[in-house]
């Protein structure tokens, strides 16, 4: 944006004006931000508070107590945030590896079937098999239901990204370059790995943190493909206690499972704990997030 | 095809390429690596995509099990012609869901489109740059929320036993026990909820895009309006808004041709799934994932997919179309 400074001032809206749209965003922004407080609100009050005077933003008593059960609770929570953590990264790596390798293929001016192959991916998403004909071949055909597989391999690649990152190699990445390498000796994949790739890295970055998040947040496959409880990832977890709040005392290993144990059980308060706990995470990788994601956004959207 | 050097080398050197074979097998000899590079993300949507479009003959299917084996399975089972279609259109169902996942859909478009370019452009015009970031990075903050997360947010709000609306707002203004609403219960409420969670967590992300198409747009002509005295507002209706209407075009037809296919988290989870809601939050996603799971009714489920699919294809295709005549860059294909 390279504005003339002095025809910026000359050229906006008046302060009226610009006061106004100053409020309704702030509303907006506080509308954004403001359910997110409740549910830290809720987290951090005591159980006994909670049922007697229902949801708020402040805490009318202070307490940890749901956070120390929740870290107490056993390894159910701890490894289903682990296991979250553990896809997240594995499946981003994965397919961060096998999009750019694809699409670098595909953007190839010298490679005789780009086209072909670019249509073999932008036709899914034109045409759909539906929710089961997807079922069943995951069930029925390879049986990577109920493992970690069920994760990751039905993100790995995502026709959207794939046009993404094959506009960005087609833009970034001139020819001679890899022609100068390929008159140095470099085989195709040293040229890719070694040259292609460090000049893609803000593309790449862009659909790691695309992917980073969706993985992150996946709760549709496990809803779909898991049913083993050991299996179960944060999300998964925290749709399970949403709708049956004793899935929280089942999920943890408490031994006895006594009414008294029960009772001490803050519930409403310990699942609200998780939910931060979900978005933690994001919230800290936000401004990196954010930034590029805009970028992102805006390569598939104005380039694409 | 452009001959590289490497190639031309290659052809020189290589006894195989002298053999005689068709074009496509010269091609992945010459070519081993690129086509070694192509292939996981050949096999994982031959699995993932292909497979399942093939499986599309399930629908006319009366699918049942007899062993562990898809194709086994598949078969073995009867063909049965278009009588799981006739089940599904003799369902009042069929009606239900098709009436809520377009008139949510066409809601989702319309508004989504008002309230982005309304919040893009007078973005643009908030005279603090670090001021018109932050609003900018709060909008876009709901977008990286689960749907299972905005559920939480949704029923804390909501909730009839604890909710923060029933338990602490309504009641501070005077609204007595008796009358408090049953969210949970009422489905005459959910177009309205489902329409302001769904803006909730897509405003900023769809406000992105038309921010940067205004920063795109040449400084000169708000220069040259500005020396022949045009205010800002008029710069706006005669500057901005024109040049932002293909794109505006482009994305409406983009997302029309998608308008048979719901977010099911939004649907599902936000709903917590409540069959007294049905009547207007059952989607046609929804349906099929209650055919296929609750009810093991494969037929019916695979029928109910099936019919979306090929709308779905149709529209898709058509929007495209119409998008290549418009701006052949910005469409899919």
């Amino acid at each position: 944006m390279s504005r003339n400074d002095s025809l910026e001032t000359m050229n906006s809206v008046s302060p009226f004006w610009n006061g106004l749209f100053n409020i309704l965003f702030t509303i907006y922004s506080i509308v954004c931000i403001v359910p997110l407080l409740l549910v830290v609100g809720v987290s951090f009050s005591d159980e006994k508070s909670i049922i007697t005077g229902g949801y708020n933003f402040i805490p009318k008593v202070f307490s940890l107590e749901a956070y120390k059960w929740v870290f107490k609770s056993g390894d159910t929570i701890v490894r289903a945030y682990g296991l979250s953590i553990m896809i997240t990264i594995v499946g981003t790596l994965c397919s961060v590896a096998i999009i750019s390798m694809f699409s670098y293929v595909i953007s190839r001016k010298d490679f005789k079937y780009r086209n072909v192959f670019s249509f073999i991916v932008f036709f899914t998403m034109i045409l759909n098999g539906g929710m089961v004909p997807w079922y069943k071949v995951y069930t029925n055909l390879l049986h990577i239901n109920n493992t970690l597989l069920a994760y990751i391999v039905p993100s790995l690649v995502n026709a959207w990204y794939v046009m993404i990152m094959r506009t960005f190699f087609q833009t970034n990445v001139p020819d001679s370059i890899i022609e100068s390498a390929r008159i140095d000796g470099a085989g195709e994949f040293r040229t890719f790995l070694k040259i292609v790739m460090p000049l893609a890295k803000p593309g790449l970055a862009t659909i790691a943190l695309f992917q980073t998040l969706g993985f992150w947040n996946e709760w549709y496959l496990p809803l779909m493909l898991i049913e083993d409880s050991k299996l179960y990832n944060l999300q998964y977890i925290l749709y399970k206690t949403l709708n049956a709040i004793q899935y929280l005392s089942q999920a943890s290993n408490v031994s006895g499972g006594t009414a008294e144990i029960l009772a001490k059980l803050p519930s409403e308060t310990a699942r609200m704990a998780m939910c931060v706990l979900a978005i933690g995470p994001i919230i800290l990788a936000y401004p990196f997030f954010q930034k590029y994601f805009i970028k992102g956004l805006t390569v598939g959207a104005v380039k694409g | 095809m452009r001959i590289t050097p490497a190639a031309l080398e290659k052809v020189a050197l290589s006894p195989k390429t002298n053999k005689k074979k068709s074009g496509f097998l010269k091609e992945v000899s010459k070519n081993r690596v690129l086509f070694i590079m192509m292939l996981p993300a050949l096999v994982v949507l031959f699995l993932n995509n292909y497979l399942p479009m093939a499986g599309i003959l399930i629908a006319f299917k009366n699918f049942k099990f007899f062993g562990r084996n898809f194709f086994e399975n598949f078969y073995k089972s009867d063909w049965v012609g278009l009588q799981n279609f006739e089940f599904f259109t003799s369902t009042p169902d069929a009606f239900m869901v098709t009436r809520n996942t377009l008139a949510y859909n066409l809601a989702f478009i319309v508004i989504g489109l008002v309230v982005a370019v309304f919040f893009a452009v007078i973005l643009n015009e908030v005279r603090n740059k670090y001021l018109s970031k932050f609003y900018q990075a709060s909008m876009f903050l709901p977008y990286f929320m689960s749907w299972i997360v905005v559920s939480y947010l949704v029923f804390a709000l909501l909730s009839e036993e604890q909710g923060f609306v029933n338990k602490n707002l309504l009641p501070a203004f005077g609204i007595s026990i008796d009358s408090l609403p049953a969210w949970y219960g009422d489905p005459a409420k959910w177009p309205v909820i489902l329409t302001a969670v769904n803006m909730w967590k897509f405003t900023g992300y769809n406000c992105v895009v038309y921010v940067a198409a205004i920063a795109g747009i040449d400084q000169e002509y708000y220069e040259a309006a500005t020396v022949d005295g045009a205010t800002k507002f008029q710069q706006i209706r005669n500057i901005t808004l024109p040049l932002l209407t293909p794109l505006m075009i482009i994305l409406t037809l983009l997302a029309v041709g998608r308008v048979f296919y719901s977010d099911f988290g939004l649907f599902f989870s936000v709903t917590r799934n409540v069959g007294a809601l049905y009547d207007t939050t059952l989607v046609i996603d929804t349906f099929v994932y209650n055919a296929l799971r609750n009810m093991n009714d494969v037929g019916m489920a695979s029928a109910a997919g099936l019919y979306q699919s090929l709308c779905g294809f149709v529209l898709v295709l058509t929007s495209n179309l119409i998008v290549r005549k418009i701006d052949p860059d910005k469409a899919l294909f």
